[in-house]
């Protein structure tokens, strides 16, 4: 197993991190749209993301990973199994990140038949695929930008529903896939389409640090990993041992945190402000906030954590505005600043 | 420099990820090629990736053929699994988005070597994805021919090999560190991992030379192979120094003039730096990165989907009456697992509704060139004079590119079609001909015209990808409703501008001003559009520029 490059070690880049770490405390966010050049460490984050999450447990033998605590939302096999009550048995592993390739066919993505069982026993069976192998956890779609439109309209089909439905080669198997989709893109080389981009919860923009000192910080940390990842990574144990403990603390503080009228009333003035289209920023910017508010051990939703996130949950959702041509992130900023103060 | 790729590559494989080779196929290529395989740690675990190359023999998967023909499953390894040395991928700039993602993914998951993507591509076609090029560290391109003395300077097997065993021991300092980054950073670079690629090939360097350190030689040869090709700009050159070339200067003495702050870093930054502008490509210099080349949608004619048209990009499930074209392998494929359910019987394959299989077929769309002149003025007529030589040139080529061109002036109170998309030389030489020009200028207007014409062509039925050409000073004058007053024109030509960029297409603005105009490339920016100051064009000069960036 290759030692992947630790998240605590990632130089800057603040604003991603921070959406990654929300959208693994509150996956409802509606996943992450990163936009940035190439060789910003977009993956190497994404990457880094199983060592600093908190392991999950799934129900022993089910191939899609349920909660074995979960009622709603289990496979058909693992609901058979509880109504017969059978004992559960359940095992402790690492939050799936799951990389679907450009060239991925879409047998790969949605499953299908599982052809080597078919072919020596003559059986009908269900092989599944990249979305199974996500399920609870993130699927990362580098380039998004120029992934086939078929594959597109199919991950926001079952991002939206949170299941699967497989209805091909007389196969017919519905599990559950909910997932945090992770996107990254280079809007120089082809722009999202906006029912794509709405999609996202929250969108970051990563730039190459114009600090020569930051990057060169950069540099010698991945010359050392590359040099002796074992060492590199232990230097940093700490740290995502750490941040995970945070993460854990405030997956479980999430649902006391509370919002009071005045934080959605800011949210809100900060909608208008911005004219957003929708409803669908507003509810993204307080769960945001309601995530930051968890990590931050904070007990309510406070104008700092709206501050925090407000540019990744409404960046995306702006119209475009003839009188104003500063860029989306300005336009936030601004308005940030207006309704909540500097 | 060859030499030395060769070298590099073959000490630290994986750290470099490997080169885009761009050169002819010939005797030439194959000996390079030799020459790397014979100094690898693996000489005989290089694959060959043929463009035409099936999924599961790249990846590895079900071998369907003696699956069914042994009637027990049989698996392949996939080329990418296989290779221990590294592959090479022929044709890698025709090369399929899924073969490319493969690559791309075996590369990430360190479970490639190396890769050596073979570019044969023309100066005015799409180059190597991009995405892949970022992942490899070096690009050569070589002569056609071998010439005298290529190689001599290759280092034996046996070198190599102790260099490899070297490598992971030879020593990074903070300054190399801080010089290759701060010219990574002057040459326009926003890639980390161009500055990691130059470190790792300076550390390969100095395996070579048997160094336990890298010094200024190694981070010079490293910087103009990694990130001489890589920038985008060219700092202006400062008065070379007296006493050394980039190439023998020797980082440690601090000169009497030295910044006091960081003492011995400028020096090597400065190595650094010199080393990598010397070998800059010349193309670079006009701001036509071979890089950024092919990497817009839409720049090349755009893909689209068609029935029966277009070359095969793989197959869908579908009626083969209403969706298009039966695809009789992929039919077949689809059938032969459930041959022993449903009983057929030896020698017969039973088919059902569901196994149909259509071809999914694209077509590459022409493109059209909307050329928008600046007839204002009184630089007009010469603006006009060369932009005509320019639509004549790109049409007499586009007999064989399939490519259109339009033209409209704008001058006085609104712009003009004078020449509506069309492929015929003669009738553009016609409509060209006694354009007249002096008045103000309508930016504006132009860019709707300029909309306009760009909205038809998607919506026509042999719909063409449009290319937006504007020609002009900047100096926006006349407002969109044709009255005079600066103010209003700018203001209205930004607004068009938005509208622009809101539909999507590519857009270049060629600033024929004297002096470069800071409105005119914040309107290009607000395009969307790429902005070149192009001050006495010509009418070849402006033909290459749009060949490089719109038509490649």
């Amino acid at each position: 197993m290759r030692i992947a490059y630790p998240f605590s070690a990632i130089v800057g880049q603040d604003e991603m991190k921070h959406a990654l770490l929300v959208a693994a405390i509150d996956p409802g966010v509606g996943g992450v749209m990163i936009f940035g050049d190439r060789g910003t460490g977009k993956s190497t984050a994404v990457r880094a993301l199983p060592g600093v999450l908190p392991a999950m447990r799934v129900t022993r033998g089910c191939r899609y990973g349920c909660d074995p605590a979960a009622n709603g939302s289990r496979c058909e096999e693992c609901r058979r199994r509880s109504d017969d009550g059978a004992a559960v048995r359940h095992d402790r592993i690492a939050v799936p990140v799951v990389n679907l390739p450009l060239g991925a066919t879409e047998d790969r993505v949605v499953g299908a038949l599982d052809l080597e069982r078919a072919l020596s026993k003559g059986e009908k069976h269900f092989e599944p695929g990249l979305l199974a192998k996500a399920n609870r956890g993130f699927l990362y779609v580098d380039e998004v930008n120029l992934l086939e439109d078929h594959l597109v309209d199919l991950l926001l089909d079952v991002a939206a529903s949170g299941e699967n439905l497989v209805e091909r080669e007389g196969l017919s198997v519905r599990h559950p896939a909910r997932f945090v989709l992770v996107g990254s893109g280079n809007p120089e080389e082809g722009e999202l389409r906006p029912q794509l981009l709405d999609r996202f919860g929250l969108s970051v923009e990563v730039t190459t640090p114009s600090d020569v000192a930051e990057r060169v910080e950069v540099v010698r940390r991945r010359d050392a990993f590359d040099r002796d990842p074992a060492a590199f990574a232990a230097r940093f144990r700490d740290d995502d041992d750490a941040l995970r403990r945070k993460l854990a603390r405030a997956i479980a503080r999430l649902d006391a945190v509370t919002v009071s009228d005045e934080a959605l009333a800011l949210a809100s003035t900060l909608c208008v402000a911005l004219g957003t289209d929708g409803l669908r920023g507003e509810l993204t910017l307080i769960r945001a906030a309601r995530a930051t508010a968890a990590l931050d051990g904070a007990r309510a939703v406070g104008a700092a954590q709206l501050r925090r996130v407000a540019t990744s949950a409404l960046r995306h959702r702006l119209r475009r505005s003839p009188l104003d041509e500063s860029s989306a992130t300005a336009r936030v900023t601004r308005a940030v600043a207006e309704v909540l103060g500097a | 420099m060859n030499d030395a790729v060769i070298a590099l590559l073959a000490i630290d494989p994986r750290g470099l990820g490997g080169v885009v080779l761009r050169a002819a196929p010939g005797e030439a290529r194959d000996a390079w090629l030799d020459k790397l395989r014979g100094l690898s740690a693996a000489p005989d675990g290089w694959r060959r990736v043929p463009a035409h190359v099936a999924e599961d023999r790249l990846t590895g998967g079900l071998d369907l053929a003696a699956t069914l023909a042994s009637g027990r499953p049989v698996q392949t390894t996939g080329l990418l699994r296989e290779a221990a040395g590294g592959v090479v991928l022929a044709m890698a700039e025709r090369a399929a988005t899924w073969v490319v993602a493969s690559v791309i993914a075996a590369i990430d998951d360190d479970a490639l070597p190396a890769v050596v993507a073979l570019d044969e591509s023309a100066d005015d076609e799409p180059p190597v994805a991009a995405a892949l090029a970022e992942r490899l560290a070096f690009r050569v391109t070589m002569p056609p021919s071998l010439r005298a003395g290529e190689f001599d300077s290759l280092p034996s097997a046996a070198i190599v090999r102790a260099a490899r065993d070297r490598l992971a021991h030879v020593q990074v300092d903070a300054a190399s560190a801080v010089a290759v980054c701060s010219a990574a950073e002057a040459l326009g670079i926003r890639s980390a991992r161009a500055e990691i690629f130059t470190l790792r090939a300076a550390r390969a360097a100095a395996a070579l030379r048997a160094c336990a350190c890298v010094e200024a030689e190694d981070l010079a040869l490293a910087a103009a192979l990694v990130l001489a090709p890589r920038a985008t700009r060219v700092p202006m050159a400062e008065p070379p120094p007296e006493q050394a070339t980039a190439q023998t200067a020797s980082p440690e003495p601090p000169n009497a003039e030295a910044d006091e702050a960081a003492p011995g870093e400028r020096p090597l930054a400065d190595v650094v730096l010199e080393s990598a502008r010397a070998a800059v490509p010349d193309d670079v210099l006009h701001g036509l990165d071979a890089s950024a080349r092919g990497a817009h949608a839409g720049r090349r004619g755009a893909v689209q989907p068609t029935r029966d048209h277009g070359h095969r990009v793989g197959a869908r499930k579908g009626d083969p009456r209403r969706d298009g074209r039966l695809d009789l392998l992929e039919t077949i494929r689809s059938a032969a697992p459930w041959q022993r359910l449903r009983g057929a019987t030896r020698g017969r394959i039973a088919i059902r509704t569901d196994d149909f299989r259509v071809q999914r077929r694209v077509r590459r769309t022409g493109t059209t060139l909307l050329f928008l002149v600046d007839a204002s003025g009184s630089a007009a007529m010469h603006r006009l004079a060369e932009a005509k030589g320019a639509v004549e040139l790109l049409l007499a080529e586009s007999y064989v590119r399939r490519d259109r061109v339009a033209l409209g002036a704008f001058r006085g109170a609104a712009a003009e079609l004078l020449l509506p998309p069309t492929r015929s030389l003669a009738r553009a030489r016609r409509a060209l001909a006694g354009l007249p020009g002096g008045g103000g200028t309508p930016l504006a207007s132009a860019l709707d015209l300029g909309l306009e014409l760009a909205v038809q062509l998607g919506r026509s039925h042999d719909a063409s990808t449009p290319v937006l050409v504007v020609l002009t000073d900047g100096r926006a004058n006349i407002a969109r409703d044709g009255t005079p007053g600066r103010e209003q024109a700018e203001l209205d030509a930004r607004a068009s501008a938005r509208r622009w960029r809101a539909n999507g297409h590519m857009a270049l603005v060629l600033d024929t001003g004297r002096r470069p105009s800071a409105f005119l490339e914040e309107l290009a920016m607000a395009m969307g559009a790429r902005y070149l100051p192009l001050p006495a064009a010509t009418a070849h000069e402006m033909r290459g520029v749009i060949r490089a960036t719109a038509l490649s």
